[in-house]
């Protein structure tokens, strides 16, 4: 059993924890959302031009790469992650060019190094994964891809078909940090693509807080909070890790409840 | 990459939107199903006469075509060498080829019954054919533009206001092209429902790339039949400026099978390509992935996006359109770039012998122009785009020559 299956299989959703690499003191941060409950880390590769992201994040590669991040330091900032918890699945989240830049298979094969369970890649579509997916699963890392509201019963066997771990069903059409999506309308969204798949479905783009994440819970077996986390890293600084500890718990108590 | 020179440079992209390596839809899911609809849609209307009736009706008695083709002959004399024409898309209503474009897309965009148009321009040129466009056909519009072109191109802004458009200055990243293109798309996944994009140039996720050509390549299916009605052959170079390269396409698409027609796009140089501080993706970049198509980028060892510089906004993007990234492997086409001084003198050299004022964009292809023309024989003939007129570009110019208005 991977260790993204194992957060999967228990009897609860899991909670799904994301910050932006190299913004602020990414460790200290990441081991917050871990001691305040997280079930899996999901870490932003900073990218000039995040196209998906709302403000939040987008400020947040801006911060990071202001400060030097390279893609070695969040290579080593997930090498180290896993050093300090062998157990916690660690997810890199980012855009197509950076993962690219020295080739898929390079890619794929630092991020095995590194200790990396899954990857998300923004703007890559099943149509154009002939190399990067590959090369993920060639190394042993689970290519996750995202699922949306305007993906139709048509193209959903498409984007099911080559994702591993888990699949990221975006819940709004729009970028992160927006509003988050009508409850009813995740719910039938959730329960048809689980009629095209057995992986676990998790849901993310506008769950900020505890009582969202409860209510999407009920019908997902994954719930991704980004922004909300991100803002607090914006807003603290150094004192955000007992912050981002009392969010994560608060989320993590939500969702442990919700069922 | 093949090797073996292709029977047709005119058949590409095949069906997946790939110009050989480059090109594609690397697009967020939520944006999938629309550039796919898109492509069935533009599909449909390529077979439908009433729809090629209206785009050619329209370019007739809205956009003032066909645009004059020119023998500049005090330039030529100037330059003493080949004779140099000039294709004269400044002369189109709102003074650039953009609009040809624009055109073609808001005709797909009411055929997709969509209510609400964005764009995002750099120069103000894209921006104003597509709040013209929009006013013609009465939809409301939101234009994407970097903060910093909102300042260098100010009478751009006022004109998109003054169509009844809403400008949207994007301060992220340097606030210029790439900024807004950014917000444009970002715009367009939170509004899929009622929204048609129409990018300003040959890039973006297929079908743009293609419909973008080929809604510009009634420039040189003109030039081609202008030319053997004025001179009873075909010129021997082609010159055009790049940005993101819709009208160098739109001029060379139509010659690419004609063997004796040499091809030349001009890229910004800027402050010089040694440096960092150019804008010129085909000579100083790498193939990469960014606003949904495969092609060459200015980037990092990381793959990291560099803003670039041009004194002319228009082709102030580090990226460019996946067709000439295939041209240029092909060796099809050549490619050089042009400094923004030399495109000053350019400039200034068209104002002083053929009383033209150029947008800085084509200045740069007028300064290849200078330089390739002096090393021709007399009897040869260049063709170059004068894409846009430089009302637009005199407060830069004036700043950069040091005059006070
Ligand atoms: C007059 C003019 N020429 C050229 C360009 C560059 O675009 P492209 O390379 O797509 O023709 C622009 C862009 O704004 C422009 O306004």
């Amino acid at each position: 059993m991977t260790r993204l299956s194992a957060a999967f299989s228990k009897s609860r959703t899991a909670l799904v924890c994301f910050l932006t690499a190299g913004d602020g003191d990414t460790a200290a941060n990441l081991d917050a959302l871990v001691e305040g409950g997280a079930d899996v880390i999901e870490l932003g590769m900073p990218f000039t031009d995040p196209m998906a992201d709302g403000p939040a994040i987008q400020k947040a590669n801006i911060r990071s790469l202001g400060a030097g991040t390279t893609t070695a330091d969040v290579l080593r900032i997930a090498t180290e992650f896993r050093g300090r918890h062998p157990d916690v699945p660690l997810v890199l989240m980012g855009y197509a060019n950076p993962m690219i830049r020295r080739g898929p298979e390079w890619f794929a094969s630092a991020a095995k190094d590194a200790g990396v369970d899954g990857v998300i890649c923004v703007d890559i579509p099943p149509e154009e994964d002939d190399a990067l997916g590959p090369a993920l699963r060639e190394a042993g890392i689970a290519p996750i891809r995202l699922a949306t509201p305007t993906t139709d019963d048509k193209r959903l066997p498409a984007v099911v078909d080559g994702s591993e771990g888990f699949l990221y069903y975006v819940a709004v059409a729009g970028i992160t940090g927006m509003q988050q999506a009508a409850i009813e309308s995740i719910e039938a969204n959730v329960s048809r693509i689980k009629r095209s798949t057995d992986i676990p479905v998790a849901v993310g783009f506008g769950v900020r807080t505890p009582e969202q994440a409860g209510e999407i819970a009920r019908v997902a077996d994954g719930v991704v909070v980004g922004s909300a986390l991100v803002e607090l890293v914006a807003e603290h600084g150094a004192n955000a890790p007992a912050k981002l500890r009392e969010l994560t718990s608060a989320l993590s108590q939500a969702v442990r409840t919700a069922r | 990459m093949t090797e073996s020179k292709p029977n047709t440079f005119r058949n590409q992209p095949d069906d997946r939107g790939h110009f050989g390596d480059y090109g594609g839809r690397y697009v967020a899911e939520t944006l999938m199903p629309l550039v796919l609809d898109l492509e069935r849609e533009y599909r449909a209307a390529q077979a439908d006469p009433a729809f090629q009736a209206q785009f050619d009706d329209l370019l007739e008695h809205y956009v003032g075509r066909p645009s004059p083709l020119y023998f500049a002959e005090r330039l030529t004399e100037a330059l003493g060498g080949a004779q140099v024409w000039f294709k004269r898309d400044e002369l189109n209503h709102t003074g650039a080829h953009k609009i040809n474009n624009c055109i073609g897309q808001i005709l797909l965009a009411m055929r997709m019954g969509k209510t609400r148009i964005i764009a995002e321009t750099g120069a103000g040129q894209h921006g104003v054919a597509t709040a013209t466009v929009c006013a013609r056909f009465g939809l409301p519009c939101v234009i994407y533009m970097g903060a910093e072109d909102v300042r260098r191109q100010s009478p751009n802004v006022f004109r998109m206001k003054l169509l009844g458009a809403e400008v949207v200055p994007v301060t992220s990243g340097r606030g210029t092209l790439k900024d807004a293109m950014n917000e444009g798309l970002r715009d367009w996944v939170a509004n899929v429902h009622d929204t048609f994009y129409i990018i300003g140039t040959a890039a973006g996720p297929h079908p743009y790339p293609e419909l973008v050509r080929d809604f510009q390549s009634v420039i040189g299916k003109e030039a081609r039949a202008q030319m053997q009605d004025r001179i009873g052959r075909l010129p021997d170079l082609l010159v055009a400026a790049i940005g993101g390269g819709s009208n160098a396409l739109g001029l060379f698409h139509p010659f690419l099978d004609d063997p004796d027609v040499k091809m030349l796009g001009v890229e910004a140089a800027g402050y010089g390509l040694d440096g960092d501080q150019h804008a010129a993706s085909l000579l100083g970049g790498f193939p990469g992935v960014l606003h949904g198509n495969k092609t060459y980028l200015l980037q990092d060892e990381d793959g990291q996006i560099t803003e670039g510089h041009s004194i002319s906004a228009g082709l102030d993007y580090p990226g460019i359109g996946p067709e000439h990234a295939w041209l240029k492997d092909m060796g099809r086409v050549e490619y050089t770039a042009v400094t923004d001084d030399e495109a000053l003198d350019a400039f200034q050299l068209l104002c002083r012998t053929e009383g033209i004022i150029p947008a800085l964009e084509p200045s740069h292809a007028i300064a290849a122009v200078a330089k390739r023309a002096k090393e021709m024989p007399k009897d040869s003939v260049i063709l170059a785009n004068l894409c846009g007129r430089g009302d637009k570009d005199i407060f830069t110019v004036a700043e950069r020559l040091g005059v006070e208005m």
